[in-house]
């Protein structure tokens, strides 16, 4: 019994591993009537991988079992691994076991595909449903959910998850026809609809009564494994674009392809997405979501990939030095944070202590801001530093030269892929 | 040079600071007892800790700082760093010469130190939040030993209290030898440890439940399946659960 329970464990993690949406942030479910558990807002991780990510949720799949045959995916049907499947009771008992003992802020619950959605996804529902209402369970909840499965289940999991996810897998609909022949983009669409329209009624009708159930409170997210076709940058911007815009989605998540099966429609086993890349993706999406940046701004026709080497926000700057430079003690907020090493909260500290004077260089640097970028795209109360007119090409070596490449042991071998 | 000496409580350094007012002195040192030796020939004043002096500068302090900024001094002292309480004091000196809220004046140097340690605490609070490894005695008590740099049970007291409000458990700082315990209705600061725990020679591996072994060789199985070995970066690793909270995590122990 023990040895089966171990041996499931060690088969359900494993093909777990690769979903990378697992922070338990941006829920605050509170423990009520001394149960068990409750959601800190911003989450904490417990331990890290020794690659270095954060562990914060036991992430497991249901069961490995499945009836697709996606071709980046460990457990697909025509992959010869060895199977299991968790009970319903197990993976409640596993969760309560690690919640008690402080290794866990949660349950990240994903599934292969058995018989059919609506069987697997009322099974992943069942897994909640008995943690909230038999445990007084008030830890965190992902759930993965199936596509295909009914909104009458979708409804039931919003009702017990904190969070649910709809992983596109895919950026376009060319490469999910190559790799996940059983999936479309329309099957993918449907539930995230089905969310998003749920979370924004539910939100309204709570603001007339209280009382309103929750629905997913920590709302949806996504993932997209970057690397696995030959997308451009551009291309999973855009699809992240119009998901954050038309689904109202807490998070799009980039997951660099990490290869783990061969096959000639796949990049072979000795490459590795390069790590940078995932983040430089990340750094992007961030401009989308705080900074008030369109995709269309970050990579266009001519630059259909981000810039390796440097940050997105310098590169767009840089194509568009002639809107710099900036006096920083008129400029608008919105222009503020699109100034090359300058983040929301100096921007937001800029114009709070602007009011009491106009701000000098020693001002800028007393609230942090690093003047590395900066400098060349700035003018303040003191003579300027830089009064140049740099060429693009000039300024970029100069920060190139002083920066601390503290990415340049992330550089892997991505560039010449799909040559 | 005076050498004030103290019992180690709040209450005590609160005494500390009345009478360096009520007798003038104007430079001192300021030391819990039981700490560093001071020089061999100096004066040396041992300071009773008094209750009625304690609140009058507690009072003083609120009116100064407000809660909390009293609050912020507190957490400073918890850093038990060598010379914080002198720290402590000359940012009340400071205080009490402008009558004014001083502590986010970090152009002061005792102001930026004691925000350091302000800071440095808050770290090790949240890593103990992460940290901290329960493990289920046959009694039902959920137990951890930890053994952080800074003293930090009182600050993670209320952060498990909301969490696991309905199992026992019992947290003990094994450096400064006290825990907290709490038995479903209220956890408290304790110095002793529950019985259950006790055997002839120390902690003993017999009064852990059944299950216990098994939830620890799950959880080790966990982390390790979880890594992708092709992107292994220990450096990385090791920056965030740094070596000297191995021993207390279940994973990381052999
Ligand atoms: S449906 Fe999910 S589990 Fe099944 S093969 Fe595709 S990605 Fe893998």
């Amino acid at each position: 019994m023990q040895e089966r329970i171990q041996e499931k464990l060690n088969i359900l993690a494993d093909s777990a591993k690769y979903d990378v949406s697992c922070s338990s942030s941006g829920s605050d479910r509170k423990n009520e009537n001394k149960g068990l558990g409750n959601a800190s807002a911003s989450g904490i991780c417990h331990t890290y991988t020794e690659d270095g990510r954060c562990v914060s949720l036991l992430k497991i799949l249901l069961t490995n079992h499945c009836i697709f045959d996606c071709a980046y995916c460990v457990s697909r049907k025509s992959n010869d691994v060895k199977r299991a499947a968790f009970t319903v009771q197990e993976v409640v008992d596993l969760t309560i076991g690690f919640y008690r003992r402080n290794y866990i802020e949660g349950l990240f619950l994903s599934s292969g595909i058995f018989k059919d959605a609506d069987t697997t996804m009322e099974r992943l529902v069942r897994v909640a449903k008995k943690l909230r209402l038999e445990h007084g369970f008030n830890g965190y909840i992902h759930l993965k959910t199936i596509p295909g499965a009914s909104n009458e289940l979708m409804h039931e999991a919003g009702l017990y998850a904190d969070r649910l996810s709809v992983n596109i897998e895919l950026p376009t609909e060319r490469g999910l026809k190559l790799l996940a022949p059983d999936k479309t983009f329309e099957t993918m669409e449907k539930p995230m609809g089905f969310i998003s329209e749920t979370l924004t009624a539910l939100n309204d009708t709570r603001k007339l009564i209280v009382s309103t159930p929750k629905f997913a409170p920590a709302g949806q997210s996504t993932q997209v494994i970057i690397g696995a076709t030959d997308e451009s940058d551009r291309e999973i911007i855009q699809t992240a674009d119009r998901f954050y815009r038309g689904f109202n989605l807490k998070r799009v998540y980039y997951s660099g392809y990490v290869p783990v099966l061969s096959d000639d429609r796949l990049p072979s086993l000795s490459m590795q997405v390069p790590l940078l890349r995932e983040n430089r993706l990340y750094q992007a999406d961030w401009l989308m979501r705080f900074y008030g940046f369109g995709a269309h701004e970050i990579l266009d026709d001519s630059n259909p990939n981000l810039d390796l080497e440097i940050d997105p926000k310098f590169g767009w700057a840089l194509r568009n030095l002639h809107l710099f430079p900036l006096d920083i003690n008129k400029a608008d907020l919105e222009l503020i944070l699109r100034v090359p090493g300058i983040g929301v909260r100096s921007a937001q500290k800029i114009v709070a202590a602007r009011k009491f004077g106009n701000l000098g260089w020693e001002n800028l640097r007393k609230l942090g801001i690093s003047l590395n970028r900066a400098r060349y795209f700035i003018v303040c109360k003191d003579r300027a530093l830089e009064t140049k007119d740099y060429s693009a090409e000039t300024l970029r070596h100069l920060v190139l030269a002083t920066a601390n490449s503290k990415f340049s042991q992330l550089h892997g071998t991505q560039t010449s892929l799909f040559g | 040079m005076i050498w004030l000496v103290y019992d180690g409580s709040f209450e005590g350094l609160l005494t500390t600071v009345f009478e360096v007012y009520e007798y003038k002195w104007p430079e001192i040192h300021i030391r819990k007892e039981g700490m560093a030796v001071p020089p061999l020939f100096a004066e040396i004043r041992h300071v009773v800790t008094d209750d009625e002096k304690a609140k009058r500068v507690w009072k003083k302090l609120i009116g100064l700082f407000g809660p909390s900024g009293v609050r912020t001094l507190w957490i400073s002292w918890l850093s038990e760093l060598e010379t914080i309480e002198e720290t402590i004091l000359e940012v009340i000196r400071y205080g009490l010469k402008l009558q004014q809220h001083v502590l986010n004046d970090f152009g002061n140097l005792h102001v930026l130190q004691l925000q350091q340690a302000v800071k440095s605490v808050g770290r090790e609070k949240h890593r103990m939040e992460a940290f901290v490894r329960f493990q289920l005695t046959k009694d039902a008590i959920y137990f951890s030993v930890i053994e952080p740099d800074f003293n930090v049970l009182p600050l993670i007291l209320s952060h498990f209290r909301d969490r696991y409000a309905d199992q026992k458990w019992f947290i003990y700082d094994s450096r400064r030898a006290y825990g907290i315990y709490y038995d479903l209705e209220r956890a408290e600061l304790v110095d002793f440890i529950p019985n259950a725990l006790l055997s002839p020679n120390g902690l003993s591996s017999e009064a852990f439940s059944e299950n216990e072994m098994l939830f620890q060789k799950l959880w080790k199985d966990y982390f390790k399946s979880t890594n992708i070995v092709g992107r292994k970066n220990i450096q990385l690793h090791v920056q965030h659960v740094p070596k000297r909270y191995w021993k207390y995590l279940v994973e990381k122990r052999l």
